[in-house]
């Protein structure tokens, strides 16, 4: 925590409890912990990242107590919790949509947390446990998926793990090890099973850390300059105890709107039936927030070279702090950056919707086109590796380069001089020095 | 150990005159722990291996005349798809004729089925890319066609193109007799 404590014991039983467990004084300088005044709306989905969080552990704890986690029993009953049990089906959609809802909240987080530079010195290990928590969700989400054991669960589960069998010599062993038999059975949804219950509270410990994490620089914020004393900041409560309290109503909202209107519109209709061994839907595609990947593994042509792809993909966002050269924080005053992040932000949409088409699917209908190398240039494939392509340029050379070469704008000297040097403002504030190059 | 101290420098210089003995325990205790771990450590991995119950329901047989001249069986065969395939002499002829041609993972078409059977493909229906089951009569090799992510095989179950790197796999089996066969 910065600063000394402000906490000061009024009873008896307080001043007792402070010099034993001073868990009082903890949570009093949590909530008065010194926050930037400048966070705009972009901010509050740490907060909501962290009611999802708690959503999804109290719901995934009430449908482990009714769910049956072995090949024969998954299927039934998941249509016993949505059928009989007294409220089965609300609950399921809140988990069932709610995962949507956290990987919603954690690409707007990453994105802020990319176009304000919240990632550079002193937040580098902050930002590191954060890619550690959209790891370790990718790999819960996963398994979650994988246990209503309906045919996308199934094959999803048997394309995912497959991945591991691309590692030379080893590989087959792996994934052998993995399943615990011959191919993705009921050994395999048993372990799931366990590990999707295991995984939300090491989440939940990497949650701690990087909150620990977050209060020794403290937040970083839209001007990107640092936090110059008292002037520039207002306690966490009640100033964003509410403001993040009113952002997760409006999110709501549109959880809401999934859960009771269409539950099923994240999902796919081959997971309603069972799964079956020896027969592969005619398309299988991952949940909406692991397309983009599954673009960039399709894309390339080689086994071994598109799972390497993948995992360079969601390396990049690891060693970001250390890609990036340019001093200035925020893209506010970065024009140049600001343009190459919007059509990453783009790039990644479109990886998107190339992961939901077949790969031999026509980008403009009714345009032959012709093909190139291995595949029609009018195909998703092409585009997949056109926008895949620009992911790593965005990251290992347009983000570095960037840094030593552009000029940003002039950046302000605190937090509170571009709000005093407004127009709106009667006296024009100082202006402040130009940050030059680097 | 403890008779022998009679105080605190005495100690200390016990520790000068054999320096030897403190570092003895710390190596062997350091040793034990390392050792444990590493030993304890085997089980808790190998438990997620394939159990006896899984490994020992692991061969199958099959009687191969129940499948008629240019069609195919799917079974179920270590809870993966197995093809038992009655190939026409157009697609041996085919897959024979590709013997020499330029492939990933070459192979003749004689070494993938058993001597005087080769009407009979018997193959596992995994695509060797991302496990998907592949369909026959798709492609321009007329073979398998996966189309998870367009994987084409020959009708010698041969990758012919895209991302798999290896030919659909020839499990370990045998004629028992003149049509039944066992496979695992």
């Amino acid at each position: 925590m910065s600063g000394p404590s402000t906490y000061e014991p009024t009873s008896a039983f307080e001043r007792w409890l402070d010099k034993r467990l001073p868990i009082i004084r903890f949570s009093a300088d949590l909530l008065d912990f010194p926050t930037p005044k400048n966070l705009n709306y972009w901010w509050t989905f740490g907060g909501i990242l962290a009611f999802c969080l708690v959503t999804q552990i109290v719901t995934g704890i009430i449908l482990a107590m009714h769910y049956d986690p072995s090949g024969a029993g998954a299927f039934l009953s998941v249509e016993h919790i949505m059928r009989d049990v007294n409220h089965g089906w609300l609950i399921r959609y809140i988990h069932a949509n709610g995962a949507s809802m956290f990987f919603i909240a954690v690409y707007i987080h990453m994105f802020r947390g990319i176009y304000y530079g919240s990632f550079k010195a002193p937040r580098e290990v902050l930002w590191l446990i954060g890619a550690a928590i959209y790891l370790v969700m990718m790999a819960t989400a996963f398994m979650g998926y994988v246990l209503p054991w309906g045919q996308m669960s199934f094959w999803g589960a048997k394309v995912i793990t497959n991945l591991f069998s691309a590692i030379p010599i080893i590989g087959p062993s792996i994934t052998s090890w993995l399943w615990g038999g011959f191919a993705v059975d009921s050994p395999t949804l048993n372990r799931f099973f366990s590990l999707h219950y295991l995984l939300p509270f090491v989440i939940a410990g990497l949650v701690a850390l990087h909150i620990w994490a977050l209060h020794v620089p403290g937040n970083s914020n839209p001007v990107g300059v640092n936090v110059r004393g008292k002037s520039d900041t207002v306690p966490f409560h009640p100033y964003y105890t509410v403001k993040d309290g009113f952002a997760i109503s409006v999110f709501l909202i549109m959880f809401a709107i999934f859960v009771f209107y269409m539950p099923e519109a994240l999902g796919h209709t081959d997971n309603a039936i069972e799964a079956n061994p020896i027969v592969t839907p005619p398309h299988i595609v991952p949940e909406w927030y692991f397309l983009p990947y599954y673009a960039i593994l399709r894309a390339v042509p080689d086994k071994l070279m598109g799972v390497g792809a993948m995992g360079g993909a969601i390396l990049c966002i690891f060693i970001l702090p250390w890609l990036d050269t340019s001093k200035v924080r925020s893209m506010r005053y970065r024009p140049q950056a600001k343009i190459y992040f919007f059509f990453f932000v783009l790039a990644c949409i479109i990886l998107g919707f190339c992961g939901a088409h077949e790969v031999d699917d026509k980008v403009v209908a009714g345009l032959s086109g012709f093909t190139l190398l291995d595949a029609n240039i009018n195909s998703y494939t092409w585009v997949s590796r056109i926008f895949g392509l620009y992911y790593f340029v965005y990251f290992l050379i347009i983000t570095p380069m960037l840094g030593l070469r552009e000029t940003p704008l002039p950046v302000p000297e605190s937090i509170s001089s571009p709000v005093l040097s407004h127009p709106a403002a009667a006296p024009a504030g100082a202006a402040a020095a130009p940050e030059k190059k680097g | 150990m403890a008779d022998s101290v009679t105080g605190a420098t005495s100690q200390h210089g016990e520790d000068l005159k054999d320096p030897g003995r403190r570092d003895f325990i710390h190596i062997a205790a350091a040793a034990a722990a390392v050792g444990g771990v590493g030993a304890i450590a085997w089980p808790f991995i190998d438990q997620m291996n394939p159990s006896a119950d899984t490994l020992a329901l692991s061969s199958i047989e099959y009687d191969v005349s129940k499948v008629p001249l240019g069609q195919e069986v799917t079974l179920l065969w270590r809870k993966q798809p197995l093809f038992v395939r009655h190939r026409t002499p157009a697609e041996i002829a085919a897959a024979v004729k590709d013997d020499s041609a330029d492939m990933k993972d070459p192979q003749r078409d004689e070494d993938r089925v058993k001597a005087g059977k080769s009407e009979w493909l018997v193959v596992v229906g995994v695509c060797t890319h991302l496990g998907c089951t592949p369909a026959f009569g798709g492609g321009p090799y007329g073979g398998y066609l996966c189309h998870c992510h367009g994987s084409i095989y020959d009708t010698s179950g041969r990758i012919r193109g895209g991302p798999a790197p290896k030919n659909l796999a020839v499990p370990d089996y045998a004629f028992l007799s003149a049509t039944k066969i066992k496979v695992g």
